[in-house]
């Protein structure tokens, strides 16, 4: 028999108690934080900003850098970039980090790739640390059972200068899955529904701990790609409990404890999870056999639905905003979202780029080709999976089907002045924003999962990857 | 940091949910390495005629000259929301905005106003719009009042309306112009010492 415990706690309280340096009357913590990591785009500026208040970076050690947002993404890059002035980004993050002895991985390094990519994969993020990163998609990271937020540059300069940041303690909520996912249904559909069910502003004020048999049933990557969408569902952050598949992921990691202090760390990391019996704020239940391939019709991630649905009428409270969207993508309420002809498919982004994911939608593409017309592009997030999915030959299943393949980074999840799909152009992507003009000048984007994006760019429309299969 | 106690300036009614920080300052628009530079580009996708272009679209607001010398933005919920950029906030400073008054705020675009001098202020949906519909009827005399010391907003017809920051800290910050950065060094001491004690309990964190 067990003793009930007395007093229960979050994952979340466990992490904020074991960070918390001071808390002053008004309810703001002093946090410490374990790791910062930049990027060019955002980075560059902190660290500017810190030389010129006469500064310095207080533990250079547990500083890291990448170049992704603004270099390019084709083959033989280098430091000049289609987007005009970029070079300027990448030229003073690299004279920055260096000045500052922080670790970053450039271009020609294979480790370079989109931050939330790299981090986990270098180990940079273990269970139980504290991660910020002056992007909305550090959430990503939480899948490691971090808890890892975004921030603006001038937080993570403060962080950079004090090793803290000093938050309001966010309100705690719990979204079960229970039950298994269907065939073909991933990670990306589960964030979709949940999107769609919860709306963009489901998560706000909360740090989000994902639990029940279908998150435990899900692999470190899908996690990964769960927890990359808490930033869409407008929450602080999204976690997930260390468990035996994160430990086996991150063992062996550049950046990960070895030998005695990798047995310490695992121990400790065990006992970071929410007991029985610990209270959330809020609590969210969903049925993964509920869940099915999903795509966003709109302007707004929310704005989801299954593949075989039809565009939404609107409710009368969302009309005005409804009726933007509609008019924005160029779809009518009631017409199938399926057949909708594409002029560009993308498969990327932190959302999806691991090898997992590539390796799902070249299944799909092998011995397909993409449809006449379409432009197609494949980017892996980072050099070390664009070269393991080259091992598996995975690079030559997309090219022979008409895929560019390209050098790691952000590349065309978001547009910046470069490179960018067509102006109004219609783009089925596995990324995590379809904004307006998000990709190109009034683009068009429509998010799923890499497989729908796959067997879009063979149909040369959107599609079910499930009837392909067939 | 510029300080923010009080401010009784034109209002620029945008009440829009959900207006990104891409469409405050497109990607396209942040051309250097650097804080300043962006107010041409704000809002510039909704401001202009083409992509890149300057030519002004005359229904936007901040195209008409009543709202010349605008320093408030009445915005929709979730405002902020998307990247992290601060380059959203940093444009809006530039532009001559000392505050954002909305229903509900993305938290990274909030603490960016807070450390960059720019007073957010939550007003329930209602409140926010009936100040829009007063601006609007008049926008260069319908001006609006944001005072932080007293936590009220005064709208055109003399109401006032109640709000308060997230948290203390954050109004002393912002009501003083106090680098974040000193007032956190000034707990140094604290600091070290939780690293100290940390590095027996977690060693592997500390590379
Ligand atoms: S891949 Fe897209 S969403 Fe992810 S960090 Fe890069 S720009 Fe942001």
């Amino acid at each position: 028999m067990t003793t009930p415990n007395p007093s229960p706690t979050t994952l979340f309280d466990k992490l904020w108690a074991q960070h918390l340096i001071q808390m002053s009357d008004s309810g703001a913590g002093l946090i410490a934080i374990d790791r910062v990591f930049l990027h060019e785009r955002t980075g560059g500026i902190a660290l500017k900003s810190l030389r010129a208040a006469g500064r310095q970076v207080a533990d250079p050690a547990r500083v890291f850098g990448t170049m992704d947002h603004i270099v390019d993404t084709y083959t033989g890059r280098n430091d000049d970039t289609r987007m005009p002035g970029g070079r300027e980004f990448i030229v003073q993050t690299r004279e920055a980090a260096r000045a500052e002895g922080i670790t970053i991985f450039d271009i020609g390094d294979k480790r370079q790739g989109i931050v939330h990519v790299v981090s986990p994969e270098q180990g940079i993020v273990l269970p139980g640390l504290t991660v910020v990163c002056p992007d909305s998609h550090t959430c990503t990271q939480g899948a490691m059972g971090a808890l890892a937020w975004g921030v603006g540059s001038t937080e993570a300069e403060h962080a950079l200068a004090t090793r803290t940041l000093r938050i309001n303690r966010p309100k705690t909520m719990r979204i079960m899955v229970n039950g298994v996912l269907g065939v073909g249904v991933t990670a990306k559909d589960l964030a979709l529904t949940l999107l769609a069910r919860h709306g963009s502003r489901g998560g706000q004020g909360h740090i989000v701990e994902f639990a029940g048999t279908a998150i435990e049933a899900l692999e470190i990557e899908a996690r990964l790609t769960l927890c990359n969408m808490g930033a869409e569902l407008g929450c602080f952050s999204t976690i997930i409990a260390p468990d035996e598949k994160t430990f086996a992921y991150l063992q062996g990691r550049p950046y990960a404890p070895e030998g005695e202090l990798w047995d310490q760390a695992v121990a400790f990391w065990r006992t970071l999870k929410t007991d029985d019996g610990a209270r959330f704020d809020k609590e969210i239940v969903l049925d993964a056999a509920e869940v099915g391939p999903m795509i966003t019709w709109g302007t707004s991630p929310q704005q989801a639905i299954s593949i075989d649905d039809v565009v939404p009428f609107a409710d009368e409270a969302s009309a005005e905003i409804h009726q933007r969207a509609i008019t924005y993508m160029d779809v009518t309420a009631g017409q199938p979202v399926e057949g909708l002809k594409i002029g560009s498919a993308f498969i990327g982004s932190c959302t999806n780029s691991r090898l997992s994911d590539l390796r799902r939608a070249a299944a799909i593409l092998k011995g397909r080709k993409v449809a006449e017309g379409v432009r197609a592009i494949c980017v892996p997030g980072s050099g070390l999976v664009k070269e393991a999915a080259e091992a598996e030959g995975l690079d030559k299943v997309f090219i022979e089907a008409g895929f560019e393949w390209r050098e790691p980074g952000c590349s065309m999840c978001f547009f910046a002045g470069g490179e960018s799909f067509g102006a109004k152009e219609r783009v089925v992507s596995s990324t995590n924003r379809n904004f307006e003009s998000r990709q190109g000048p009034e683009t068009r984007t429509h998010i799923a999962s890499p497989e729908v994006v796959a067997a879009s760019a063979i149909a040369g429309c959107l599609a079910d990857p499930r009837k392909l299969a067939a | 940091m510029e300080a923010f106690v009080r401010m009784t300036a034109v209002a620029a009614p945008l009440v829009r949910a959900n207006i990104d920080t891409d469409i405050i300052i497109p990607s396209r628009e942040m051309k250097s390495v650097s804080k300043t530079g962006l107010k041409d580009g704000l809002f510039a996708g909704w401001r202009y005629t083409a992509v890149g272009g300057r030519d002004p679209k005359p229904d936007f607001v901040l195209n008409q000259p009543q709202y010349a010398g605008v320093g408030i933005l009445l915005a929709g919920e979730n405002v902020g929301c998307g990247s992290s950029r601060e380059h959203a906030v940093w444009a809006l400073h530039e532009y001559g905005f000392r505050a954002v008054v909305a229903p509900s705020f993305n938290p990274i675009f909030y603490n960016n106003c807070v450390r960059n001098g720019l007073c957010p202020v939550i007003l329930p949906a209602d409140v926010v719009a009936a100040i829009a519909a007063q601006v609007e009827a008049d926008p260069a005399y319908a001006q609006v009042t944001v005072d932080l010391e007293a936590q009220k907003v005064t709208a055109p017809d003399g109401s006032e309306y109640g709000f308060a920051l997230n948290n203390e800290e954050d109004r002393i910050a912002l009501l003083n112009g106090y680098d974040a950065v000193d007032l956190t060094l000034l707990h140094k001491g604290a600091i070290d010492a939780f690293i100290a004690g940390d590095k027996g309990q977690r060693p592997w964190v500390y590379l």
